[in-house]
């Protein structure tokens, strides 16, 4: 535009040259609409940077005065296209994608994806028993991850720093025995089609009896910090309500299903993974508001530790068991090792393929470089993640890779019940309900 | 040597009977080649890509009750044949549906008592481009908490007509995944309350989760080696 044109006035030339006029016009009718509506109705763009909104979401909340009359989601901002991604690798190589969606709980990710290969490979009987008990170990210790940055962060924004500050002390606790056992803090692709990528490191359990006599010393302090904080209970109580029906009409699951009293966890219903073996209880609440959620998720880390104490007492009597499908046209061919330049093939297992059997390098070629084929079908075998149902549809042509992968992730569910949650409500309550959700973009968008 | 005295006789031992067979394309060859450069002598292998079949009465266990309650309830709520095909495999039922039919038998199957299907754990689009004339697939999967059951509903549609009724109205949850889907697929879903895009921005052009929609990418360099974008990488089809 130059200084000559102006595309929203109207212009007259005269002879001291050209005279825009930008008085009156439509204005005047979008003021006059306007005057007999509400003075103080104002729309507000909330994020998609805002700190207090998990990440990239953006609420676009129609206020009358400080109470919301209209919340919606723009969500986007995260995608992607790791499914679309993953019908370009090998089905072991859709692990190391799936793992990066919601990144709070990775492997849950990884879980629901194996599970649905293992489905469609028909092995799901043979899955070696330490890789199954390893499994649950590591997601329940996910659980407590996840749960903890949930209440930490869901802390942060009403003002609680100290729950923030405690909450990823403990949080960096469990990224710790991630490290120990996986290699990896997050983004870990552990959990593999068959099993577990290799077994539990030397001294593993002992790390994780020390952390679980831990937590039961600090989890106590989250309890005395807020369950009869009266500040903490004013801001939770009542806020964010839905009850059991309004959650089965928009599919939420997880806590905030649980919140309403209703005590279905896919652990107990339609267990996996040697799930219906150990001793644990499904935690619920019965007063369907952000308070409620916050109480089933710090019962569920009580119950979290009791499995993680079951499953690491297996283990102890699992020392040198097998943690991957005996199958060698699945089994990823080698095992892990420290090497002087950090994780790598072991020695042993190189000079085995280089020196000494044509055959185990013929597999190991064709595993890696081409990797195994999956009947053709399809398969959907949900799980309980820290946020509900997580389900992956697998869907396969009988190729090497995956024809279609979907996620259907709990927090992109669960997000559509903002507007139910915190229509009618202050704006101040919006980000207590959205934090009752507990969503993660990285899930919500994929 | 074989042994006459112990044939198996198990159904997935015997051959599937004509019009048994869903065969949905062609794979041809072994290593991505194709032309002058394939030197492997694969190239002219060609394979037929087959989908599990229909399934035969009985399904076994408590499939042939769901079948059959669908099939009575959406006979009485005006569905002439409310399952034209059904499969099972793996001990996962899948309910093909027609998509004129779909918002009637979704209805049914949250309704009805014996059936129930309180939770719809969302939809889903595949992209099967040989399929010819029923190239896009809706799948839904619907959760029964009263009777703990889990069923799949498979919808197709053409690629010219890529209309599919909405279920919105019956399972509010449906709207963001519909969305999704049409976002990702172009699966248009009549009486969609808002079907607009969700994930890519409003102006996308095209449909990334199709199949003729390129993956994208650059190609690498590293130690003065290139490597190609992974769409462009040989590929063991």
């Amino acid at each position: 535009m130059t200084a000559d044109q102006d595309l929203y006035a109207g212009s007259n030339e005269t002879t001291d040259g050209r005279v825009f006029t930008v008085t009156g016009q439509d204005w005047d009718s979008i003021v006059e609409g306007l005057a007999e509506d509400v003075d103080e109705r104002v729309v507000v763009n909330m994020g998609p940077q805002h700190p207090s909104t998990h990440g990239v979401l953006r609420l676009i909340l129609e206020l009358e005065g400080e109470t919301v009359t209209e919340a919606r989601c723009g969500i986007g901002y995260l995608h992607t296209g790791i499914e679309k991604n993953m019908e370009y690798r090998s089905w072991v190589q859709g692990v190391t994608f799936c793992t990066r969606m919601d990144y709070l709980s990775p492997f849950y990710n990884e879980m629901t994806y194996v599970l649905g290969v293992e489905r469609l490979l028909d092995i799901e009987d043979q899955i070696p028993e330490k890789a199954e008990v390893m499994r649950v170990l590591l997601m329940e210790l996910n659980r407590i991850s996840s749960h903890l940055v949930c209440i930490a962060t869901g802390g942060m924004e009403i003002g609680a720093l100290t729950v923030m500050t405690i909450g990823f002390r403990e949080r960096e606790l469990v990224l710790d025995l991630f490290e120990l056992i996986t290699g990896l803090r997050m983004n870990h692709a552990f959990i593999r089609p068959g099993g577990v990528a290799q077994d539990l490191p030397p001294g593993a359990l002992d790390e994780i009896r020390s952390f679980i006599a831990l937590m039961k010393k600090r989890l106590p302090e989250y309890a005395d910090l807020c369950n009869a904080n009266p500040i903490f209970k004013a801001r939770l109580e009542g806020v964010g309500h839905l009850d059991l029906e309004g959650c089965l009409a928009l599919g939420l699951t997880g806590p905030v299903l649980r919140s309403t009293g209703y005590p279905w966890d896919l652990r107990k219903t339609q267990p996996y993974s040697g799930y219906e073996t150990y001793d644990f209880d499904v935690q619920t609440w019965d007063t369907a508001d952000s308070y409620g959620r916050f109480r089933v998720r710090l019962a569920e880390m009580w119950e979290s530790l009791k499995i993680i104490e079951q499953a690491a007492d297996r283990l102890a009597k699992m020392d040198g068991a097998p943690v991957m499908v005996a199958d060698k046209k699945i089994a990823w061919p080698s095992q892990l090792a420290i090497g002087s330049d950090g994780m790598g093939n072991s020695l042993d297992h190189i000079r085995h393929i280089m020196g000494e059997s044509m055959e185990a390098l013929i597999h190991h070629f064709k595993l890696v470089t081409e990797g195994f084929r999956v009947p053709a079908g399809q398969a959907y075998v949900p799980i309980e993640s820290p946020r509900g149902e997580l389900g992956a549809h697998v869907v396969s042509d009988g190729g090497t890779r995956p024809f279609r992968a979907h996620f259907r992730d709990p927090s992109f569910t669960n997000l559509q019940a903002t507007s139910v949650m915190s229509e009618g409500g202050m704006v101040a309550d919006v980000i207590v309900a959205i934090a009752s959700i507990d969503p993660v973009m990285g899930g919500v968008d994929r | 040597m074989t042994n006459n005295d112990h044939t198996d006789e198990t159904p997935e031992n015997l051959p599937a009977q004509s019009g048994e067979v869903h065969a949905v394309g062609v794979r041809q060859g072994m290593f991505g080649i194709h032309g002058t450069g394939d030197t492997s002598g694969y190239g002219g292998l060609t394979q037929p890509i087959v989908y599990p079949g229909e399934a035969q009465r009985p399904y076994g266990g408590w499939f042939d009750e769901v079948a059959d309650a669908l099939e009575q309830a959406a006979t009485a709520a005006g569905v002439e044949v409310a399952t034209p095909r059904v499969v099972v495999h793996r001990g996962e039922i899948t309910f093909h549906v027609r998509r004129e039919d779909l918002p009637v038998v979704a209805q049914v199957l949250r309704d009805e008592p014996r059936l129930r299907f309180e939770l719809c754990s969302g939809v889903n689009g595949v992209h099967y481009p040989a399929d010819t004339g029923a190239e896009l697939h809706a799948v839904y999967h619907l959760l029964s908490m009263t009777h703990n059951r889990r069923i799949r509903l498979e919808v197709s549609a053409p690629d010219a007509d890529p209309h599919i009724p909405s279920i919105v109205s019956t399972y509010p949850t449906n709207d963001w995944h519909e969305r999704e889907v049409f976002d990702m697929f172009g699966i248009v879903f009549d009486g969609h309350p808002a079907l607009t895009r969700i994930l890519m921005p409003d102006d996308w052009p095209g449909h990334p989760q199709r199949k003729d929609y390129p993956l994208g990418g650059i190609p690498v360099e590293y130690k003065g080696g290139t490597v190609p974008p992974p769409d462009q990488r040989r590929s063991y089809n």
